[in-house]
């Protein structure tokens, strides 16, 4: 029989989805601003792996000589990210759902569990409410993340009015590093979101959407079988 | 207790089956994610393609986007104080290259000793201040991290007169009551427009010298901006008129799609 499982409340769901293309929009504005000093590199002894970032990449996005647009959008949508942001860490928070996405003392040690079991290394995943430790450990860093985007990205906005923010992020050049390290985190983050919730197939995908999952139960018993009460109870 | 609504009875309705539920919740939250998602891409839509703004002191950004900025600079200019200064470093980590990005308006020499600085008061009345009458009030150094909109810094060494020295020597406080100082090379090829508490801040010196020598014409000889609140873009070279208003004098980035505050 089927029976519908509530899952997501509102509240995630609304911040969620509006949370995507106002990330979107952070990242390809961000970009825009990066390209006019574009000196992040991966270097290891002196030979050079990967340039952020290559000229296809640049011109196959269209990113070139739009630093002034970039910054107009980058200082109005950094707005809706922060107090979507601010919204969904004060629904967590009063309603109680924290206690949810917390990570827990275990869940750094489920975790590897649970990871060796998505990779089909290992059979059992351990029990887990709402999310297993590798969701509590995901969900609650991205909101870090997004917090430490908020807060870099103040320090190298304005470095002088926010100087203590700037000197908390080891300095003007640390906090831009950061804040695209940060950004580089958010894409990763999306591929393995995305890879994660196609495997994890329709019934949960809808749950971030319409809020329920639904899952088939066994029928319980509606005549409740007592004992004849000529015979004595043994207890 | 049990209120009436109507006094004819409607036939009670059926509970929905689950199957029912599940139809009509989904039919809801889909339906709504697609119209909301449709409404947010019509006003993205509607955002990236609107119209530039009319060109006034600002020009070259989104109409919407240049009101958002202005938005955005208001909140951020009630957080300024004069009391946040700009990170100082000592003399030996200023670089002895510094770099240099552009020549507009301070392309080729000038002859120093011809030189004036320019100062229009609001009354009308005009001073003309030799290099000389600079160089005479007492001077300030700063070694500061210079930031450029680009995305790059470097820590470089100035020297000159506080602009609020100069403010308080030649009697200019009554322009100070005005909202914003206007510079201008000699040319008039590059302009741009402080407000008055970032001119007024403690650390914005009027510089004549990049290392404790005299400054090179492509470091803006003889006099220049070095104002450590704002962008480099704001850091005018070779200063050639000042003047004061109520409103925004013109500012060449801000008429290239930049924000006019671009304070840090």
């Amino acid at each position: 029989m089927k029976v519908i499982k509530e899952k997501h409340p509102l509240a995630m769901r609304w911040t969620h989805w509006v949370n995507f293309p106002i990330l979107t929009i952070m990242i390809w504005s961000g970009m825009l601003i990066y390209w006019a000093n574009d000196e992040y590199k991966i270097t290891l002894f002196g030979h050079t792996f990967f340039s952020f970032f290559p000229d296809w990449f640049y011109s196959a996005l269209r990113i070139p000589h739009r630093l002034s647009e970039g910054m107009a959008f980058h200082f109005l949508f950094m707005w809706f990210f922060t107090l979507n942001g601010i919204l969904y860490v004060l629904y967590t928070i009063i309603s109680g759902e924290w206690r949810e996405l917390l990570p827990q003392k275990k869940s750094f040690k489920e975790a590897w569990l649970v990871l060796l079991h998505d990779l089909h290394i290992r059979k059992m995943a351990p029990p887990q409410n709402k999310y297993n430790a590798a969701q509590r450990i995901a969900y609650t860093a991205i909101i870090i993340m997004g917090l430490g985007s908020v807060i870099t990205g103040l320090a190298i906005y304005k470095p002088v009015q926010f100087y203590y923010l700037t000197w908390l992020c080891g300095g003007y050049h640390f906090a831009r590093i950061l804040h695209f390290a940060l950004t580089i985190g958010y894409v990763g983050f999306f591929v393995i979101h995305v890879v994660q919730v196609i495997l994890a197939g329709w019934n949960n995908f809808r749950s971030v959407i319409s809020g329920f999952e639904v899952l088939n139960e066994e029928p319980k018993p509606i005549i409740k079988i007592t004992p004849p009460s000529d015979e004595k109870n043994i207890q | 207790m049990k209120k009436t609504f109507s006094k004819k009875q409607k036939a009670p309705k059926k509970p929905l089956t689950i199957e029912q539920k599940i139809t009509r919740r989904n039919f809801l939250s889909f339906g709504t994610f697609i119209v909301a998602g449709s409404v947010a891409y019509g006003g993205w839509k509607w955002l990236y393609n609107s119209p530039e703004e009319a060109r006034t002191v600002t020009a070259g950004a989104r109409a919407p986007l240049r009101r958002a900025l202005n938005k955005t600079e208001l909140a951020f200019r009630r957080i300024f104080s004069n009391n946040n200064l700009v990170k100082t470093y000592p003399k030996n980590m200023a670089a002895k290259a510094v770099r240099h990005n552009s020549d507009i308006g301070s392309e080729g020499k000038i002859d120093i000793d011809a030189w004036k600085l320019q100062v229009k008061k609001h009354t009308g009345e005009v001073l003309h201040i030799s290099l000389e009458d600079i160089k005479a009030l007492p001077k300030t150094d700063i070694v500061y991290d210079f930031k450029c909109v680009e995305g790059w810094d470097q820590i470089s060494h100035w020297g000159g007169v506080k602009f609020s020295d100069f403010i308080n020597h030649f009697k200019l406080n009554a322009e100070t009551e005005l909202q914003y100082v206007g510079l201008a090379t000699p040319d008039k090829e590059y302009y741009v427009g402080i407000d008055m508490p970032s001119a007024m801040h403690p650390q914005t010196l009027l510089a004549y010298e990049v290392n404790e020598k005299p400054l090179p014409p492509k470091h803006g000889a003889p006099l220049r901006l070095i104002i450590p609140v704002k962008y480099g873009i704001k850091n005018l070279k070779r200063i050639g008129t000042m003047s004061f208003s109520d409103t925004r004098p013109p500012d060449y980035w801000a008429e290239q799609g930049y924000d006019y505050y671009s304070g840090l």
